[in-house]
């Protein structure tokens, strides 16, 4: 149990996607313009990851690894077809449940729903875990169980959600702000993000 | 049509200057900035994502008009793991090294937005020739950025270009220090961002002129 919650808050805020991984940039960057929508994506990131990581992790270590299906092949090289397949059938699955259930929902998410397909963040929690399988079990980061991976993708989730939610309240903020004309829009956004990367990396200090 | 029309000329080169992907059309951010600390990854992800990229746009275009529409994103994306499969494979045979480096990202390369982009705004309205420099276009404007973000990175944070000792020992015995900060995250952030704004301001030169 001590090590679910130590793989959770680690991944929250020490190997945060964003801060640490710039994973899930494009959609962070397009979608951060106010903190309802960046509300709105954040928690259906949670829910795809929270869906997908831990079928891929039942994937990696039932089907793929070496020894898996077959004895003596290592079937893990075809890891990334079949781990970007189980996330494009399961958003297109939850966007057909969301329709069926709840259309007010569904138009409120729009266009991002689909999107969230290819997202890095979700794709990368994917292959970081297949990489954190074999790592030694004593060490924080390793994912050994079912458990650690749902631990994994609900920390990565939340952390990509606080870093989209404050990124939008300070560019709502920034709208009144007075930045050299050339750099506006995009490039004050940068190092808005560059800054607060450099606030993040103080908990990399953090012993767990 | 000459294989090296005006329009192709166009094509081919304006992803390098005005509409480049990541300055411009933000495309392609996340592993623009995890793989820059140092030179060589940086090449190597550059040249991966231009090949990668014209691939894909010539296979999609082909397929164009025989694939339905709805389900013409699965087909992109299994075009395009197919296509990173083979990539990541080969770098595992012939650059270990650098693949161990590149590690998650070369599989990241899937979704990649800069693909996506190209596929869906591109290569589906337009033959295989225009396809296939509009990827080699786009995937060298994307590399170029890559390049100029990892020489500085690599230059300040540690001295070195391509793992070769490049500002001399003199300078350290004489005080200098390496800036740890380039090689954080943060500094990638802040360097893409001052390349935007360096873009911008010359865009906007240009249109006055006119």
């Amino acid at each position: 149990m001590e090590h679910f919650f130590s793989l959770l808050v680690r991944s929250v805020f020490v190997d945060n996607m964003i801060f640490a991984f710039f994973l899930g940039m494009c959609s962070y960057l397009a979608v951060s313009k106010n903190v309802k929508t960046a509300l709105g994506l954040g928690l259906a990131v949670i829910f795809v990851e929270v869906v997908t990581l831990p079928v891929n992790y039942l994937l990696q270590t039932k089907v793929l690894g070496p020894d898996c299906l077959f004895d003596g092949v290592d079937l893990s090289f075809l890891s990334f077809i079949l781990f970007i397949a189980v996330i494009a059938g399961i958003v297109q699955l939850v966007e057909m449940v969301v329709e069926r259930f709840s259309p007010s929902l569904y138009a409120s998410l729009g266009i991002f729903l689909p999107l969230i397909a290819v997202n890095c963040a979700i794709m990368g929690a994917s292959l970081f875990m297949q990489q954190r399988i074999t790592m030694d079990p004593s060490s924080t980061q390793a994912i050994a169980n079912i458990g650690d991976a749902f631990a994994y993708a609900i920390g990565s989730g939340i952390g990509w959600m606080i870093a989209i939610v404050c990124l939008a309240a300070i560019r709502e903020k920034m709208e009144y702000c007075d930045v050299p004309k050339p750099l506006r829009g995009l490039g004050i956004t940068f190092i808005t993000v560059g800054l607060m990367a450099m606030a993040f990396m103080c908990f990399s200090g953090l012993k767990l | 049509m000459g294989l090296f029309s005006k329009e192709n000329r166009e094509v081919l080169c304006n992803p390098l200057g005005s509409n480049n992907p990541v300055a411009v059309q933000v495309l392609g951010i996340c592993s623009a900035l995890a793989v820059t600390a140092q030179l060589e990854p940086a090449i190597v992800m550059g040249l991966s994502v231009t090949v990668i990229v014209a691939m894909a746009n010539v296979i999609i275009s082909l397929l164009r008009k025989t694939v339905p529409n709805r389900i013409r994103i699965i087909v992109q994306l299994v075009v395009v793991a197919a296509l990173v499969t083979i990539v990541s494979q080969i770098l595992k045979a012939f650059a270990y090294d650098v693949s161990v480096q590149l590690s998650v990202y070369i599989g990241l390369i899937i979704t990649n937005c800069i693909l996506m982009g190209r596929l869906e705004a591109f290569a589906m309205q337009n033959g295989p020739w225009e396809s296939f420099l509009d990827g080699i276009g786009n995937g060298l404007g994307y590399a170029w950025v890559l390049i100029v973000v990892a020489f500085f990175r690599e230059l300040f944070g540690s001295g070195t270009l391509f793992g070769m000792q490049v500002i001399p020992q003199g300078l350290y015995d004489a005080g200098y220090i390496n800036c740890g900060i380039m090689l954080t995250p943060v500094a990638a952030l802040v360097l893409v961002g001052c390349i935007i704004w360096f873009m911008n301001a010359r865009a906007e030169k240009a249109e006055k002129k006119k």
